[in-house]
């Protein structure tokens, strides 16, 4: 008897159930896998058959060519996340997966927005860019597209106050993050 | 060498020994290289018989089943057989032809793109892009299908690639850095669960498909009787654990006995092993086993806590895992005084609602009664190969199995026209047991073609086919649920199974009358070939006891 963390004295009733739970929070996946043809298919197929939603998806390579990473962020209140780990798990392209925690990470978005801007509003618009730290990427007579990177929150905030000039449409790319510190993803 | 000698050096390397498939344009080459082989091939008269013969093959004999088809068509025939595999985790290996690289994507003749379709209902797919890769494709599907949670993996190979010359070199172990089941199970978390099985009040081991895969019926048995546990099984575990026995309740479930769905509602704790909470289980899932704390064991991690919150997972291999919860568990001398109550209680339960029906007073044969004349003419000792429907539950209800690997069913998927040719498979790996297919006459018909399969390969299958001339489970729920509008489920009057037996160049037997059924069944097991008998029971029979779809176990009718 008397395991560390077990009570001398057991009682059924203190067993706490685990798993299943919803963690009200967005989540940030980052999913390494082979990369192999139709990997990105069985994961969207898996997601779509169990009834999950992806917010954001992000693929592209790594510093190995036989490997590829891909970032996607879920709605955490939505779905059990453990489920969805060990459900992607069973997919045997998939070589690892790590849920990040939102303080240990780096997230990051590319935004490119295109705006109406007349000879009168370009100013502005530029002005703006600049305090979020954008870039004007191209120009026009009656336009300007700003290139923005940053955190999700950053790209809303930025995209809001671009509204009023009117927006003529937005592409982002979705969410890729990183670790902080010197332990790899 | 040609990429498919190759193929079937890999297959042998693998220890297949027997087959089932259908030849066509795209697997060509595959045929010529199975010509002479040296492996075994049955041919078999719709794609999806083969698949489910490979089935049958592997749930028999715990290998892996082998069944091969051409591309299109073929390939698609093979999608329920592939996707009942999945459902019951049964080790299978399906190998498709594919049209030539140059036509894919093309919509080319006979092209389907089976990889895609099969996509959620396969453990894995392979896709040969380099015929250099077929090999280590062989050995790569044989690995997952059979290791961690089995299932079926298909692998597609384009006719061009499969004329291609290669080298081959056996190979005896893989490199999947993805894939890593685990096996041994935490030993913290086994000691955890010995300690919650010693102070349990009411405890029930709760015992699936997975103990059957799994090979761990015997260290199952020594958990149980380690102590007095009361035991139940899934419709697909029946057989891991000996019935009759003390110990035994019966199978649980929508058509379980009161006594096994009343203690899982009344238990305090549960001991999940290799078994994954289905609808079918639980029913309405708020109200399941209200009190009970859960330890889970399985060998796939996802399955843990995905219906029920586990409150002791234990990720692993049943044989792996069972003995050591033994060791643990013994060593805590727990007091079997202790389940006294609950014993009285399940006595109580066992005596007031046995499994019974009324019998006939006359000749009728009542199909239970059917069931316990099986029994009585087999001595219990056949592998008996269901199909889905009614007689499917009453088999699974009053036929008893002593071990495992003797009751073969669709049990996740509840694919009818599985039974025949399952029971083909079972009998070419087993061909020294009685192997008996019950059947119903919705069923039999599904996959009716392997019985020239049967009849030209002298496969010794008994069919016992329950007739009521009904679909019968749909009936039944449209008799109980939908105010017995009965809507297409009469079955008609055709065929006459008799003749058609004769027509497909087997014997042919009708019973009618209940006295003359075990004689009947004993002379069908005598003859030598295959066997048709054809029994008509009563037609408007339900099967019960029964929980409503949806609701709590407390709530069974019947």
């Amino acid at each position: 008897m008397g395991d560390p963390g077990t009570k001398e004295v057991f009682r059924l009733e203190d067993l706490q159930a685990t798993g299943t739970r919803k963690m009200g929070r967005k989540h940030v996946l980052s999913i390494l896998v082979e990369n192999e043809p139709g990997v990105l298919a069985r994961i969207s197929g898996l997601f779509a058959r169990r009834g999950y939603n992806i917010n954001t998806l992000a693929v592209g390579p790594t510093d190995d060519e036989n490997i590829s990473r891909i970032t996607m962020t879920i709605d955490g209140a939505e779905h059990p996340i453990d489920q969805v780990t060990k459900q992607l798990h069973k997919l045997i392209h998939v070589l690892k997966i790590r849920d990040l925690e939102p303080e240990d990470t780096v997230a990051r978005e590319l935004a490119l927005l295109k705006v109406d801007a007349d000879a009168h509003t370009r100013q502005e618009v530029s002005q703006l860019a600049e305090i979020f730290g954008g870039r004007i990427v191209d120009v026009a007579r009656r336009s300007v597209t700003v290139e923005l990177t940053g955190s999700e929150e950053k790209i809303e905030a930025f995209e809001e106050l671009l509204k009023p000039f009117g927006l003529i449409e937005m592409v982002r790319t979705g969410e890729i993050a990183v670790q902080r510190g010197r332990s790899e993803t | 060498m040609r990429a498919v000698e190759a193929l079937m050096a890999a297959l042998k390397h693998e220890g297949v020994d027997v087959m089932f498939g259908y030849p066509g344009g795209a697997n060509l080459p595959t045929y010529d290289a199975i010509y002479d082989a040296g492996i075994k091939h049955i041919l078999v008269r719709h794609e999806a018989g083969g698949g489910h013969a490979a089935e049958g093959y592997a749930k028999a004999t715990g290998k892996v089943g082998v069944a091969l088809a051409t591309s299109g068509p073929g390939a698609t025939n093979l999608v329920t057989p592939i996707a009942d595999a999945m459902m019951d985790s049964v080790p299978t290996v399906f190998i498709t032809g594919q049209v030539r690289t140059d036509l894919l994507g093309t919509d080319g003749f006979q092209e389907a793109d089976i990889t895609g379709i099969t996509m959620p209902i396969v453990k894995h797919s392979i896709m040969i892009r380099d015929p250099r890769d077929i090999p280590t494709a062989i050995h790569e599907a044989f690995h997952v299908a059979r290791t961690g949670r089995p299932g079926p993996v298909l692998v597609d190979i384009p006719q061009d690639l499969s004329r291609a010359d290669i080298e081959y070199e056996p190979i005896d172990s893989v490199s999947m850095p993805g894939y890593q089941p685990t096996r041994t199970g935490n030993a913290k978390q086994i000691r955890l669960a010995a300690k919650a099985m010693a102070n349990a009040k009411r405890p029930i081991l709760y015992v699936g498909g997975g103990v059957v895969n799994g090979n761990a019926s015997e260290p199952l048995r020594e958990l149980a009787t380690s102590d007095k546990f009361p035991v139940t099984c899934t419709l697909n575990g029946l057989g891991a654990f000996p019935a009759p026995h003390d110990q035994w309740l019966g199978m649980l479930g929508m058509h379980g006995t009161r006594a096994a769905n009343y203690a899982m509602d009344e238990a305090d704790l549960i001991v999940a092993i290799g078994a994954r909470f289905d609808d079918r289980i639980t029913g309405k899932l708020s109200e399941f086993a209200p009190n009970a704390k859960f330890i889970h064991i399985d060998v796939d991690p996802a399955e843990i806590s995905k219906n029920v919150p586990a409150h002791i997972p234990i990720v692993g291999d049943a044989n792996e895992i069972l003995p050591k919860l033994v060791g643990e568990y013994k060593s805590l001398k727990a007091d079997t005084s202790r389940m006294n109550d609950w014993w009285d209680r399940i006595a109580h339960w066992r005596e007031k609602y046995p499994l019974t029906f009324e019998d006939s007073t006359d000749t009728e044969i009542k199909p239970q009664y059917m069931v316990q004349a099986m029994l009585e003419a087999t001595e219990g000792q056949a592998i008996v190969c269901s199909d889905v429907g009614q007689h499917q539950m009453w088999t699974a209800q009053y036929y008893d199995f002593p071990e495992p690997r003797r009751w073969i069913n669709s049990g996740g998927a509840g694919t009818m026209g599985f039974g025949l040719p399952a029971a083909m498979g079972a009998q070419v790996g087993c061909p020294d047991e009685l192997v008996v297919c019950i059947s119903g006459d919705g069923s039999l018909q599904m996959n009716i073609q392997e019985l020239a399969t049967l009849a030209d390969n002298d496969i010794p299958v008994k069919i016992f086919l329950m007739n009521n001339g009904f679909l019968g489970m749909v009936r039944q729920w449209q008799e109980l649920f939908w105010d017995g509008r009965y809507s297409h489920v009469d079955t008609g009057n055709h065929p006459d199974w008799v003749k058609l037996a004769d027509a497909y160049g087997m014997k042919g037997m009708q019973v009618t009358d209940k006295t003359k059924l075990v004689g009947s069944f004993k002379e069908a097991i005598e003859h030598e070939g295959p066997v048709l008998v054809d029994v008509r029971v009563t037609k408007e029979e339900n099967t019960y006891p029964m929980i409503p779809a949806g609701q709590a176990a407390r709530d069974m009718v019947g």
